[in-house]
């Protein structure tokens, strides 16, 4: 269980935005809502631990995430503004090589498996500096079917993406929810999250605001 | 679980410089040059160069080794793959070992390899080759260590790039001294084993500590 409590952040002199609060249970996904610049990404950085906040704590499981490093590092899934992938490797070998430092076991039959189910096929073995932008966004969401963190937090994760991968990749955090997984991630467009047998999955919005 | 994160940045540090081999072979390249054009402007006087030579080699392979240093976090702090090395359950300064490890291989062993071959053209004896190629192999290592500090202290700054220099080749002089130190005691017979002492003792903290600090600079950068 993910617990946010009374976190609050600025940017030099500016704050940013303040008691910030909210839970997330087992089997629950939040949407992050927000005008830009309200400080979205820096509030998933502070929950990941990548930044520090100015007051207030994350707890995974009853204890500060600082505390509990180890344990929440390895069952969290993160995908940032950077996608973290070599232009110079191919879309295996980056999801390889991306399974290994994140510590999870991936076999090469099953990165294959996932970057098929993105659309991927035919396209495993080609360097990613000759792929399009939406394709290297699906690749860096193949490293999702290849986790088995259950926590996700996705930063803007339907950017850049056609209308078939936007519903796959709803379908994807659908699943995910629906086996007990925690999503977290932000988004311009309201989304509902719909499983492949159809059930439907409850979306609670969290509206972050601003403090100017 | 530690280990197979270790290999795989290792592996794809690797595997990214063969992919990238203009980047590698601009740094070799530049020592090959440096140390080349040294005997044609001196000219061919043999006991000038022999006295020079260890010299020459040895600021040529720090400065270009400097060259490969600056690229040596930019390129994963850019695409996020240092902040998925910073949540990942293997600890960070494991991870960037393999980084400087990588770095060594690719940037270092090249010029302690063409050390023996350019140190002919300064006319040195065997045995003044051997002592120079072994004083690269324990210094240049150190210089790996103690410029990945440095890179990840100037990661994301603006004009890091002399900011890098000013920082860490002042660090590298003790290097320098030692290192090309050491065959000159060779050639004058009073042998370059503490040469090689204190070079190793200079590389056994680097190796210990520069992986930690090097973490820790980069979590700050990354905040």
């Amino acid at each position: 269980m993910l617990r946010v409590s009374n976190l609050s952040c600025s940017r030099g002199n500016k704050p940013l935005f303040a008691d910030v609060s909210f839970e997330l249970k087992a089997g629950q996904a939040l949407h992050l809502e927000g005008d830009n610049g309200v400080g979205k990404t820096s509030l998933l950085r502070i929950i990941c631990g990548l930044s520090p906040a100015d007051a207030g704590e994350v707890c995974w499981h009853d204890k500060t995430i600082q505390q509990n490093a180890t344990a929440f590092r390895s069952s969290l899934f993160y995908l940032g503004h950077g996608l973290s992938l070599k232009e110079e490797l191919t879309a295996l070998e980056n999801l390889m090589s991306d399974a290994a430092v994140s510590g999870r076991s991936l076999s090469e039959p099953q990165a294959l498996v996932a970057l098929a189910r993105m659309g991927l096929r035919g396209r495993e073995y080609l360097p990613l500096r000759v792929m399009s932008q939406g394709q290297k966004r699906r690749t860096a969401l193949a490293r999702l079917l290849a986790s088995q963190a259950p926590l996700w937090v996705l930063d803007e994760p339907f950017v850049a993406l056609d209308a078939k991968a936007v519903d796959g990749l709803r379908g994807l955090l659908a699943e995910h929810v629906a086996h007990g997984g925690m999503a977290l991630f932000t988004s311009h467009q309201p989304v509902t999250l719909t499983s492949s047998q159809g059930s439907s999955v409850n979306v609670q919005t969290y509206r972050l605001r601003g403090m100017a | 679980m530690s280990g197979g994160a270790f290999m795989a940045v290792l592996r794809r540090d690797l595997l990214l410089a063969m992919r990238r081999k203009s980047e590698v072979l601009t740094a070799v390249f530049f020592f090959v040059v440096v140390a080349a054009l040294f005997p044609l402007g001196i000219g061919p006087e043999l006991n000038t160069l022999r006295l020079v030579a260890p010299g020459v080699l040895w600021v040529g392979a720090l400065l270009s080794s400097m060259l490969a240093l600056q690229r040596l976090f930019e390129a994963d702090y850019r695409d996020g793959t240092l902040e998925q090395m910073a949540l990942s359950p293997t600890p960070m300064p494991l991870l960037i070992s393999a980084k400087l490890l990588a770095h060594w291989l690719v940037s270092g062993v090249p010029l302690v390899l063409l050390a023996p071959v350019l140190g002919l053209q300064f006319d040195l004896s065997t045995d003044a080759l051997l002592t120079l190629t072994l004083a690269l192999l324990l210094g240049t290592p150190v210089l790996s260590l103690v410029g990945g500090i440095g890179a990840a202290l100037t990661l994301g700054v603006r004009g890091g790039g002399v900011l890098l220099s000013l920082l860490v080749l002042p660090l590298f002089i003790p290097v320098l001294v030692f290192g090309a130190g050491a065959v000159e005691a060779q050639a004058s017979g009073l042998g370059a084993q503490a040469h090689f002492s204190i070079l190793m003792a200079m590389f056994l903290p680097a190796a210990f500590f520069s992986p930690f600090a090097c973490a820790a600079a980069l979590r700050i950068a990354l905040e």
